[in-house]
C-alpha cells in the first residue's frame, strides 16, 4: 500500500499536539483545564487567516494571469478556511462560558470579527455555487475574494470602536499573558501541526476540483 | 477623465428617466421604508426605551434594506432584451458604465432618504434642532458606500441563479461597517453630543467610501467580459 505522506505527517502531528496539550503541558493557574482549548482555538484562527489571505492573493493573481489552477486553489482554500473559522467560532464561546461567564461577548473584537469573516466566506462559497459558467464563476469569485479582504480591516475597526465605547468586564479578562516555555512550545507545535493540516485539506480539495473539472470537460465534449 | 464623467452622467440620466417614467421601484422602496418605521415602533416598549435611543438603529436598518430593493433593479432592468449588451457595445468605458449606474442608484437612495428621514422625525417625534446639517452629511457618506458596493454586486448577481437571495447575502456583510458607523454617529448627534464625538465614525465612513469607490470601479470591468 502506498503511503500518502502529507496526510500521515499532518495527522500524526495533530494527534501528537493534542496529546502533549492534554497531558504534558501544565495547567494554567487561574483558568485551569479550560485554557487547554487555546491550543486548538489559536492555531485554527491562524489557519483561517492564512486561508483567507491566500484566497485574496490567489484571486488577485488570477485576474492578472487567468490561470485556472489559481481559481481552484482559491476555491479549495476558502472552503478549508470556512471549516477552520467554524472551529474558531465553536471553541471561542466554549472557552468564554467558564472564563467570562458568557458564551458570546459583543465587546470581544476578535470573536465578532471572526463571525463576519465566516459570513463573507460562506457567501463566497454560495456565490460560486450559484454560477453555471466556470469562466464567469472564477472571475466573480476572484472579485469577491479581493473585496472581502479589503472589508476585513473596516469590520475590525468598526467593531473595535463600537466595543471600546461600551463597558467591558474587568474580572477574568486576560491582559496579554506571557506564557511559560512549556505552554509556548505546545502552542508553537499546534500552529505547525494545524498548518500542515491546512495544506493536507487544501491539497485533497484541490485534487477533487481538478477531477471534477476534467469530468465536466469530458462530459461537455461528449454532448 | 471628463469624458468618463459625462458618459457616466448620461447613463445615470437614462436610468433615472426609466425610473421616473415607471416609478415602480421608487414607490415600493418608499412604502417599504414607511412600513418599516411603523412596524419597528411596536418592536420596542416606548416606555422603557426612549425614541432617541431607538431612532438611529431603526433609520439605518430600514435604509439598508430599502436600499437593497432599489439596487437589485439597477442591472435587473438591463437584463430585459439583453439591453446590457447594447450598453457594453457602446463607445464608453466600463468604468463610466459602473459610475453611471452608481450615480443613478445614489440619487435613488437619496430620494428615498429624503422622504424616510422626515417621516422618522415626524413619527418618532425627534428633537432635530441644529443637527440637520451633520445628519445629512452622515446620510450622504453612508449612501455612497452602500451604493458602490451594492451596484457592483447587483451587476454580478443578475447572472446567477438565486439572484434575489444572493444580493443581500453578498452585500450585507459589506454594509456592517457602514451601519455601525452611521448608527453610532446618528445616536451621538440625536442625544445632543457635540459633532466632534462622532468624528471617528465619520472618518471611518469617509475611508470606506474612498477605498470601495476605487475598488468597485476597478473591479467592475472584470464582471462583464465575454
Amino acid at each position: 500500500m502506498k503511503i500518502s505522506w502529507l496526510p500521515t505527517v499532518a495527522g500524526l502531528a495533530v494527534v501528537g499536539t493534542v496529546i502533549r496539550a492534554a497531558f504534558f503541558t501544565p495547567l494554567e493557574a487561574k483558568q485551569g483545564a479550560a485554557q487547554k482549548i487555546f491550543y486548538i482555538h489559536v492555531p485554527a484562527a491562524w489557519v483561517a487567516f492564512l486561508a483567507f489571505g491566500l484566497v485574496a492573493i490567489a484571486s488577485g493573481v488570477f485576474l492578472w494571469l487567468r490561470d485556472p489552477r489559481l481559481d481552484r486553489f482559491a476555491e479549495s482554500s476558502a472552503e478549508v478556511g470556512v471549516v477552520f473559522t467554524s472551529v474558531v467560532l465553536i471553541t471561542g464561546p466554549l472557552w468564554a462560558k467558564p472564563i467570562w461567564g458568557t458564551y458570546w461577548a459583543w465587546w470581544d473584537v476578535r470573536l465578532v470579527s471572526t463571525l463576519f469573516l465566516w459570513f463573507i466566506y460562506v457567501s463566497y462559497l454560495v456565490l460560486r455555487g450559484a454560477i453555471e459558467s466556470p469562466e464567469m464563476r472564477s472571475r466573480y469569485a476572484a472579485v469577491l475574494g479581493i473585496l472581502g479582504a479589503l472589508l476585513i480591516p473596516f469590520i475590525h475597526l468598526s467593531v473595535y470602536l463600537f466595543a471600546t465605547m461600551h463597558p467591558m468586564p474587568i474580572v477574568g479578562k486576560p491582559s496579554a499573558p506571557s506564557l511559560p516555555n512549556e505552554m509556548l512550545l505546545t502552542l508553537f507545535l499546534s500552529l505547525i501541526s494545524f498548518t500542515l493540516l491546512y495544506f493536507t485539506f487544501v491539497r485533497s480539495r484541490y485534487r477533487y476540483a481538478v477531477e471534477r473539472d476534467a469530468i465536466a470537460e469530458a462530459a461537455g465534449q461528449h454532448a | 477623465m471628463s469624458e468618463t464623467i459625462s458618459a457616466a452622467w448620461l447613463i445615470a440620466r437614462k436610468d433615472l428617466a426609466i425610473e421616473f417614467r415607471t416609478r415602480s421601484a421608487f414607490f415600493s422602496a418608499v412604502v417599504f421604508a414607511l412600513l418599516g418605521l411603523v412596524i419597528f415602533y411596536y418592536a420596542w416598549d416606548p416606555t422603557a426605551v426612549s425614541v432617541t435611543d431607538l431612532a438611529p438603529g431603526v433609520l439605518w436598518v430600514i435604509f439598508t434594506f430599502s436600499g437593497l430593493l432599489g439596487l437589485h433593479r439597477s442591472f435587473g432592468i438591463e437584463a430585459a432584451d439583453h439591453a446590457i449588451d447594447g450598453l457594453l457595445a457602446s463607445p464608453v468605458s466600463r468604468h463610466a458604465i459602473f459610475l453611471g449606474k452608481a450615480i443613478a442608484n445614489l440619487i435613488f437612495v437619496a430620494a428615498v432618504q429624503m422622504i424616510a428621514i422626515p417621516a422618522l422625525v415626524l413619527f418618532y417625534n425627534l428633537p432635530l434642532g441644529d443637527v440637520v446639517g451633520p445628519l445629512i452629511a452622515i446620510a450622504l457618506l453612508a449612501a455612497i458606500g452602500l451604493v458602490v458596493v451594492g451596484t457592483l454586486f447587483s451587476a454580478m448577481v443578475v447572472n446567477t441563479r438565486l439572484a434575489e437571495l444572493l444580493l443581500p447575502m453578498l452585500a450585507l456583510p459589506f454594509f456592517v461597517p457602514i451601519v455601525i458607523a452611521a448608527t453610532q454617529a446618528t445616536a451621538k448627534l440625536l442625544s445632543g453630543r457635540p459633532v466632534s464625538e462622532a468624528d471617528a465614525w465619520l472618518k471611518l465612513l469617509v475611508a470606506f467610501d474612498i477605498v470601495f469607490v476605487a475598488a468597485c470601479t476597478l473591479a467592475y470591468p472584470f464582471t462583464v467580459e465575454d
